[in-house]
């Protein structure tokens, strides 16, 4: 497996590969968030309880899992980075971690926005919403810590060894935000999800979380193909992709 | 005979700049090599990638025929690596610095009164690291060369801040290390006394299509 | 190596580190008296009651050792990267994890473990009821080696960077919650009068899990650092 994979270890046969996959990941990821969303946000019955505040679940739901889902993308190649020192995952890691984190962001804005009708409040400190703030703080150290080198390579390692300290307290952050979350239990009302889904709501929230999953692998797929051009663009292979030529003493 | 180090096809790149690229070289037994160049041309950072501090792009670099990772701590105990950073504490003083660092160098018998004399600090043995000289300093990070069992002796500008005793002393020492088999890879903008065989040359330049190197 | 050298090796790290520190005693100091003067803040912000001073005073006691943890730092790896003992400690012989953790004892040693000692002054300055304190003291104490710990990661991580500050806080506070959690219930549930040795087993269990485990990572994150 090693020897099949080696190859895209390498800068150029990387960027190929993705390019190949590039337009089917974005083209399906378009139509099944589209389709889901459309058919959640107008077609979905109303709850009949929360009426049609409900409905954002179709991009909230989504976003929390593969915020999380992006963690443990991020976990892996950090570990690929710090075991295997390969270059492609080392751009992965500037690939994936905004990405994880404006899924966060956005799970945490959506969170906020259906807490309003359902609790009166923008915020409140339900667990869920405060282990996904965690996490988010958990991306943006990651994303700082990269950034703050100017060796690119540095920055990937010091940026991997934080995420897989991370991921190992993840669990456990998750754990004591939960169980202190049940010592302070206010007025705070259990969340929808958990309760039994008519097919009509169903189909279009599986569609898209679908959706979601293969955008998140569109967008990653796309920043690391720019990312490995911006770092590559010292060879020749890289100018030629932009149509460049190499003029000598520059 | 079989090279003590040998380094094959290093490339190194540092913040997007190729330092140097396909860099190989190979030492014996009594070898001194030279590293030369301008500054910022990527001495210091050959010098640490053969310590093993630093990785290269590409290459590899192994001592007595064995990787680094082969036998990590076999490999730090053949070699001994000064930087152009001394590692002298500047709290403590002269004496318990020789003291630590001879601890930590494995070296328990050593005697760190000897040590002071042979290095010229006798009677400063009080006095803070930090209240001494740049000389001085350096003179203390050296003192290690004087107990060392590592065969291998990678030093960057050890000379810096040294006045001619100073050097004449290193030099001396340096001859007596060849001498018993050892190797030694520095830096430094002061010529050295060497000549003839022993003594090897590299020669890292920044040129505008990167660098390049002479080995000779 | 044996295991005799390797402990040779760790004694001479943490002596040596003892040593400077001792010659340098405000860096010790100085978060001590940062937590003593947050304590002294609260009442003067909060006003004086003893009811509100007494409900907050576990949580400023314990956001007050995070924040001093990691105002103190600095002293774990900035001067020794400074002046090239860092380079050193990685090229020796001794598994890096072990000199490692010899450098988180000492700083615990130095910063957790006083924490401990002042407790008792903080929480009489808070009025904490007194059936707090024993369980407030234990929690310090179970709770500063993993502080240390995982600060060590954080300084380690950003040793070579210079304006470290905020970005430690950044990547370290959000992964001191449990921390923070457990020990706050744990006080909790001591003035309540319930038992708390569920959160501290559970700390204590933490502190055990990260001081196997922090080594390795500061030891990764040094080598990255003397890049």
């Amino acid at each position: 497996m090693w020897k099949w994979l080696h190859p895209y270890a390498k800068g150029e046969a990387a960027f190929r590969l993705l390019g190949l996959w590039q337009p089917w990941l974005a083209g399906l990821a378009v139509i099944l968030v589209t389709v889901g969303v459309v058919w959640g946000l107008a077609y979905a019955p109303a709850d009949y309880q929360q009426g049609d505040s409900y409905r954002i679940i179709f991009i909230h739901v989504p976003s929390a899992m593969f915020a999380m889902g992006a963690y443990t993308g991020l976990a892996i190649t950090a570990f690929i980075v710090l075991v295997w020192q390969i270059r492609t995952a080392e751009w992965a890691i500037a690939a994936i971690a905004p990405v994880g984190a404006v899924l966060t962001f956005i799970s945490l804005f959506t969170g906020a926005v259906w807490g309003k009708p359902m609790w009166g409040t923008w915020w409140e400190w339900d667990a869920r919403l405060t282990s996904q703030l965690i996490l988010f703080f958990l991306y943006v150290g990651v994303l700082a810590l990269y950034y703050a080198f100017n060796d690119a390579r540095t920055g990937a390692k010091a940026a991997s060894i934080l995420a897989l300290v991370g991921v190992v307290n993840v669990p456990i952050i998750h754990f004591s935000v939960y169980w202190w979350n049940s010592l302070h239990q206010g007025a705070t009302v259990t969340r929808f999800g958990e309760t039994l889904m008519p097919a009509s709501m169903k189909y279009p929230l599986y569609i898209s979380i679908l959706g979601f999953m293969l955008l998140t692998a569109a967008l990653i797929v796309y920043r690391l193909r720019n990312e490995i051009l911006k770092q590559e663009l010292h060879r020749p292979w890289a100018l030629a992709q932009l149509g460049v030529e190499k003029h000598h003493g520059v | 005979m079989s090279a003590v180090i040998e380094a094959k096809q290093l490339t190194s790149v540092r913040a997007g700049r190729t330092l140097f690229s396909q860099l190989s070289l190979q030492l014996h037994a009594g070898e001194i090599l030279h590293v030369e160049g301008p500054n910022g041309a990527g001495k210091s950072t050959l010098l640490r990638i053969i310590a093993g501090l630093l990785d290269p792009q590409a290459g590899r670099v192994s001592l007595f025929g064995q990787d680094q990772w082969d036998d990590p701590e076999q490999w730090q105990r053949q070699l001994l690596f000064i930087g152009h950073k001394a590692a002298v504490k500047a709290e403590l003083t002269a004496l318990e610095n020789l003291h630590y660092q001879a601890l930590l160098d494995g070296a328990d018998q050593v005697d760190a009164w000897q040590l002071l004399e042979t290095v010229g600090l006798l009677g400063l043995e009080d006095v803070p690291a930090q209240q001494l000289s740049a000389g001085q300093q350096r003179r203390i990070a050296l003192a290690r060369l004087w107990y060392g069992q590592a065969t291998l002796w990678i030093l960057d500008e050890p000379f810096t801040a040294l006045d001619s005793h100073g050097i004449a002393l290193l030099h001396e020492r340096f001859s007596q290390h060849l001498e018993q088999g050892g190797v030694i890879i520095l830096t430094s903008h002061q010529p050295l006394t060497w000549t003839g065989e022993r003594l090897k040359k590299i020669r890292i330049d920044y040129q505008d299509e990167g660098l390049l190197y002479e080995y000779r | 190596m044996n295991t005799a050298s390797a402990w040779r090796l760790l004694t001479t790290v943490m002596r040596r580190d003892l040593a400077v520190a001792l010659r340098r005693r405000s860096d010790v100091v100085n978060p001590l008296l940062f937590v003593v003067i947050v304590v002294t803040l609260f009442p003067l912000a909060v006003g004086p009651g003893p009811d509100i001073l007494g409900r907050i005073a576990t949580g400023v006691i314990w956001v007050a050792a995070l924040l001093s943890s990691l105002l103190g730092s600095e002293r774990l790896f900035r001067d020794d990267f400074l002046d090239g003992t860092l380079e050193q400690l990685v090229l020796s012989p001794a598994p890096l994890p072990l000199l490692a953790f010899g450098k988180v004892a000492v700083h615990w040693l130095l910063s957790g473990l006083p924490l401990v000692i002042l407790a008792p002054l903080c929480a009489m300055l808070l009025k904490l009821p007194i059936a707090g304190w024993g369980v407030l003291m234990l929690t310090l104490l179970v709770g500063t080696p993993m502080l240390s710990a995982m600060t060590a990661v954080g300084a380690a991580l950003t040793v070579s960077l210079g304006r470290g500050g905020a970005l430690l806080s950044l990547l370290l506070l959000p992964l001191f919650i449990p921390l923070l959690i457990f020990a706050a219930a744990a006080v909790e549930s001591a003035l309540v009068g319930t038992s708390a040795s569920g959160q501290v087993l559970l700390l204590t269990g933490l502190m055990l899990l990260t001081l196997l485990l922090a080594p390795f990572a500061v030891a990764a994150a040094l080598r990255v650092s003397v890049n």
